[in-house]
């Protein structure tokens, strides 16, 4: 098995791959570590990936099993789709939607939960839970089903009503917590010492982040092998971010890839943007913040690793921007009439902080860009309903004629 | 006054498993001092040149001690103080 050990990211403790995410010396986080001195050339491994399964267990050489129970749904193997307007409209060379909303639960969440799910059989657990914002919540329920399992969702009260129902109608036990996500986040962390359960991104939450890899593994293996020159990836604990630039980095390491990391871009929402705060201050650590924002998939006020994502954003000469409601629904907009894809709120923040790397010239026309859609936009309707209009007619040709515009262009 | 120090499941290897104790304290860092006297070897744990460690968090009946003065923070009687790591969620 290439893992062979969760060590901490802090003093380089090693522990055995059991259900635990915190040094006991220091309480830094534990992370994977792998031994892949067995795996074959870079061509052989690239052809081998080739060859797998249409869903992230192609990269199952590393990810963290020796023999992976099958637990009933995958993810992954979402299009990578190269959008012209979009890069015409904001002048830059090669734009690229990761359109990870194409999941199950229309979410990159899919991806770590399966992994985390995967980890939870093999362990022996009979229940799983989260702490989550909304996508998690949706992702947890539906993979436990499929593997037939027991489940806990905790969510903050307030959350977006499609995500509670697309939460709940897989059965699970559905905890609408009456605080925020970082309340929500304490109380599991709390619940995770009293009760033999898979909190998959609490005990099991060093797996649990190896499924974002497979984000970097697909963009990658997509753009036939290469590495685009920048990524522009949601922060909200950073996790995400960090194991983007992971993947690339074990890959750059085995020779899959040549070349250098690109430059990490994060976007935060104004209203939650410890990560960002912290990044324009040249602080090492964020302050928690308490969260006040449209993009409640991203409101993490005390980001878990948000000091891992400081330091990717500077290693790559990245950057870590915020944006006011008013421009995610501007960036929800502008990625649905460029690209036809129609993106959650979190997916609005992405593109606007896009817009704004284009505008500041951080990112031109000879660029090749990665966008990461990590959910869907019917998930946080809410969010555009006041944008949207409709011409209200009678069923007839006058009543169309007084009252819709017509278009100019009417030739065929 | 009577303060109530919760004790998260990886330091209770350092407390006989205890998940709980009761100090005398009038603020957060008189409380966490308290609790490093009665149990060896946790303060070196959670602390690191007199400052807690960057993924411990701290909180007083839910509140992250970071939005109120840190160590300082006044508690009373009757009050909770937590310990967790900084690392789950997201």
């Amino acid at each position: 098995m290439p893992a062979v050990a969760l060590k901490c990211k802090e003093c380089r403790e090693e522990y055995e791959l059991g259900a635990s995410y915190v040094c006991e010396h220091c309480f830094g986080p534990l992370e994977v570590s792998y031994d892949h001195s067995a795996l074959g050339d870079p061509a052989e491994l690239r052809r081998k990936i080739q060859a797998g399964p249409p869903s992230i267990w192609r990269y199952s050489d590393f990810l963290p099993f020796d023999r992976r129970p099958p637990t009933g749904l995958d993810a992954g193997f979402t299009p990578l789709i190269r959008s012209e307007r979009l890069a015409e409209r904001l002048g830059v060379g090669e734009v690229w939607v990761k359109n990870d909303a194409a999941n199950p639960t229309h979410s990159f969440k899919d991806r770590v939960v399966n992994v985390a799910v995967a980890k939870a059989k093999e362990l022996g657990f009979e229940v799983v839970a989260c702490a989550s914002t909304g996508n998690l919540a949706n992702a947890v329920a539906a993979h436990a089903a499929a593997a037939g399992l027991d489940s806990y969702v905790f969510v903050p009260a307030d959350l977006e009503e499609q995500k509670i129902l697309a939460t709940g109608i897989y059965g699970t036990r559905l905890v609408a917590v009456r605080g925020n996500y970082d309340d929500v986040n304490r109380l599991c962390t709390e619940l995770s010492g009293e009760h033999p359960w898979a909190f998959v991104n609490v005990n099991l939450r060093p797996y649990y982040a190896e499924g974002s890899k497979t984000l970097a593994f697909e963009v990658a293996e997509q753009l036939g092998f290469e590495l685009p020159d920048h990524v522009v990836c949601p922060v909200a604990s950073g996790s995400l971010f960090t194991k983007i630039a992971h993947g690339f980095e074990e890959w750059l390491e085995l020779g899959i890839l040549e070349g250098s990391l690109p430059a990490f871009h994060g976007a935060q929402a104004e209203g939650c943007s410890p990560v960002a705060q912290a990044f324009a201050d040249g602080h090492d650590i964020c302050r928690p913040v308490r969260p006040d924002t449209i993009a409640k998939s991203l409101a993490i006020g005390n980001p878990a690793d948000g000091v891992f994502a400081l330091e990717v954003a500077r290693r790559t000469e990245g950057s870590i921007d915020a944006v006011t409601d008013e421009e995610i629904v501007d960036g929800i907009r502008l990625l649905a009439e460029t690209t036809g894809i129609f993106t959650e709120t979190a997916g609005g923040v992405t593109t606007a902080v896009l817009a704004k790397l284009a505008q500041r010239g951080d990112i031109g026309p000879s660029d090749r860009v990665v966008v990461y859609n990590t959910g869907d936009g019917l998930k946080t309707l809410d969010a555009v309903r006041d944008v949207i209009s409709t011409y209200d007619v009678e069923p007839t040709l006058a009543s169309f004629a007084e009252t819709v515009p017509l278009t100019t262009r009417e030739h065929a | 006054m009577a303060v109530t120090v919760k004790i998260p499941a990886q330091l209770r290897a350092l407390t006989g498993n205890e998940s709980e104790t009761e100090v005398e304290a009038g603020s957060v860092g008189e409380a966490l001092d308290a609790v490093y006297a009665r149990y060896e070897g946790l303060r070196d744990r959670i602390t690191e040149n007199g400052e807690l460690r960057r993924f411990v968090n701290v909180y007083v009946g839910g509140e992250d001690i970071r939005f109120g003065q840190g160590l300082d923070t006044p508690v009373g009687d009757g009050d909770e103080v937590t310990i967790l790591p900084a690392v789950a969620g997201g």
